[in-house]
């Protein structure tokens, strides 16, 4: 632990300033060693999971590796179950999370450029609002968005999700974040005299910029609604509608060792039940390996800058 | 939960004031409306309508008559009323006093304690079980606590439970919570504590090192004061989500065979209420308590933190 660095400060030498200097270290050693087992040992344990038989999950060493074979014997049980029900899930969260993330686009862009560098009526009002809904827990619209599906006679339509999952007002602060800070209200002007309308100010001036913070709506919007279950648990009735972290729950209750009398003779067991898990969070966990380091120095210049 | 914490981190990135000066023009005005219009819309339609779709829900029967607050009290009443909100508060005391210490003292030691790649390191391998938030990080604990299948299956058996169904007991379930919304949760916030303790002029810190400051007593009198306001913050949002709890407690009820409640939480109670007793009106006046708290938490957040200034002109 070299890396660890021990306190600089004045007054040292005494034995008893030695000593709390090493258990001061100490502890910090403890801290960081236990949260790391803490974040990454599950991790590692459904990675290695579909290596191994439902048999060997129990009787061998929990970290210990089964062989490749199992993970394509594993596959084949998840492939096969319900006639391959699990693609089609997945074929409606990115329809699901696709569609939505492409009307939060054409929404939140020019509506927080608009908020940012133009002047309306009821312009503060709305960016009020939307700070206001933004800030509170998206799940709690989520049963009176239901509510109002079920008045209007949208449940169980594609509409009844894309539609529920297009509506980030945090997309649309960040976007005005972004053009507040960093587009001049000098450019447009200049644009003004030369005699573009708003629409080709907006186009060939904001829209070019606006490359990073269409990335990052991006990646909120699609991590947020992959991930989402809430709703479409609510609004969708038949199995061949869910995205896969519902169907994640239909395969929870198929595998025997959580529910000893659907499962029998599915073929869905902890394996599979761990492989599936691998293959619904894919799509978010590669999002975020690729994009963790532009986010992160993306937050930190942002908070250097506050 | 994940929309939320994720608004949190992001929300890091927000200066304080984007306000600038700006000529007051006449012809953006009608360009302003329509570039908001399709965004209006949206909120407008799943942001506003089902919130007032919602109190008149609560304030009318299931023939549509009038009630006036007939549907709180009825819901207020329901002898599952009290236990799910009694549940869900001893879940958030036990959440956000260890979400608080733990992401603020993990924090401070990345930052002054570790090298400055090592700490990168720590961060992202804390950050990434996020990527896993919802049911798939429910999926993932329901192994970690079966005792027969955990990597930790010692521990368990040294605490005493045996089998899964003794770790799921209903007591235990706070517990379990906290570590589900601590493994997806506090690696973003950690982050987020990171950049803010980053903002502190190291010369503060080097002033505090020359009078004698040893690296906690600086934490503690000077980084932690510091950052107290990103601590409200944090504090504020994981409460109001934590409110909200439904896919944990809902999955691991089905995974128990029954055996647990299932109006464990607010939000199930409203979920069970609409969907087993067809009760949309008390469901609904569930929600308006879910929603006004909500509403509380942002609207503290918005005018008192200052992290929000809407602007000035």
């Amino acid at each position: 632990m070299t890396a660890v660095r021990s306190s600089p400060r004045r007054g040292r030498g005494t034995a008893s300033g030695r000593g709390s200097r090493i258990a001061s270290l100490l502890v910090v050693i403890l801290i960081l060693a236990l949260l790391l087992v803490f974040f990454v040992l599950p991790v590692i344990w459904v990675v290695l999971a579909p290596t191994k038989t439902a048999n060997e999950l129990i009787d061998n060493p929990p970290l210990s590796f089964g062989s490749f074979a199992n993970v394509g014997r594993a596959w084949g049980h998840l492939v096969t179950f319900q006639g391959g029900v699990l693609f089609l899930w997945l074929k409606n969260s990115a329809i699901y999370s696709g569609g939505s993330l492409i009307l939060t686009l054409i929404t939140s862009i020019p509506a927080g450029y608009a908020l940012a560098l133009t002047k309306f009526r009821g312009r503060k009002l709305l960016l009020t609002i939307t700070l206001l809904v933004m800030i509170m827990p998206s799940a709690s619209l989520v049963l009176p968005v239901f509510l109002e599906l079920n008045l209007f006679g949208l449940i169980g339509t594609i509409w009844s999700i894309i539609l529920p999952f297009s509506f980030f007002p945090f997309g649309v602060y960040l976007v005005y974040i972004y053009f507040a800070t960093s587009l001049p209200q000098e450019m447009l002007e200049a644009a003004r005299i030369d005699g573009a309308n708003e629409w080709s100010v907006f186009t060939r001036i904001a829209l070019p910029l606006a490359k990073p913070v269409v990335a990052l709506v991006a990646f909120f919007s699609f991590v947020g609604n992959w991930n989402n279950f809430f709703l479409p648990y609510l609004v969708l009735p038949s199995s061949d509608q869910f995205p896969i972290q519902v169907g994640l729950n239909q395969l929870l209750s198929s595998t025997p060792s959580f529910n000893p009398v659907a499962g029998a003779g599915l073929n869905i067991q902890s394996p599979e039940l761990a492989l599936s898990i691998i293959v619904a969070i894919l799509p978010v966990l590669i999002v975020f390996l690729f994009s963790q380091r532009a986010l992160v120095s993306g937050m930190l210049a942002g908070a250097t800058k506050g | 939960m994940t929309a939320l914490t994720t608004g949190g981190r992001l929300a890091a990135s927000a200066p304080t004031s984007p306000a600038r000066r700006r000529p007051a023009r006449r012809r953006s005005g009608l360009a302003g409306y329509a570039f908001v219009a399709g965004y209006v819309v949206l909120l407008a339609a799943f942001g506003i309508f089902p919130t007032l779709y919602a109190i008149y829900l609560a304030l009318t029967n299931d023939r549509g008559q009038f009630v006036g607050l007939g549907q709180f009290v009825k819901v207020v009443q329901d002898y599952r009323f009290g236990p799910a909100f009694a549940d869900i508060l001893v879940y958030l005391v036990m959440w956000l006093i260890i979400l608080v210490v733990l992401t603020v003292v993990v924090a401070v030691i990345l930052r002054s304690r570790v090298r400055p790649g090592l700490s990168a390191v720590f961060r992202f391998l804390f950050y990434v079980p996020g990527a896993l938030a919802g049911v798939a990080s429910v999926l993932v604990w329901l192994f970690m606590l079966d005792p027969g299948v955990s990597p930790v299956s010692g521990l368990l058996n040294a605490l005493g439970f045996g089998t899964f169904s003794q770790v799921i007991a209903p007591g235990n379930l706070p517990v379990i919570f906290v570590l589900i919304a601590f493994w997806t949760g506090a690696g973003g916030w950690i982050v987020v504590m990171y950049g803010a303790l980053n903002n502190i002029p190291d010369e503060i810190l080097e002033a505090a090192r020359m009078d004698g400051a040893g690296p906690w007593k600086s934490a503690w009198h000077i980084q932690i004061p510091m950052i107290s306001k990103w601590i409200a913050y944090m504090t504020i949002l994981a409460f109001a989500a934590g409110t909200q709890l439904f896919v944990e407690p809902q999955l691991l009820q089905s995974a128990s065979l029954g055996r647990l409640n299932p109006t464990w939480s607010p939000n199930q109670l409203a979920y069970v209420l609409a969907f087993q007793f067809g009760d949309f009106n008390g469901a609904a006046a569930v929600s308006i308590f879910l929603l006004v708290i909500g509403l509380i938490g942002a609207g503290i957040l918005v005018t008192r933190s200052g992290l929000f200034k809407v602007d000035e002109q």
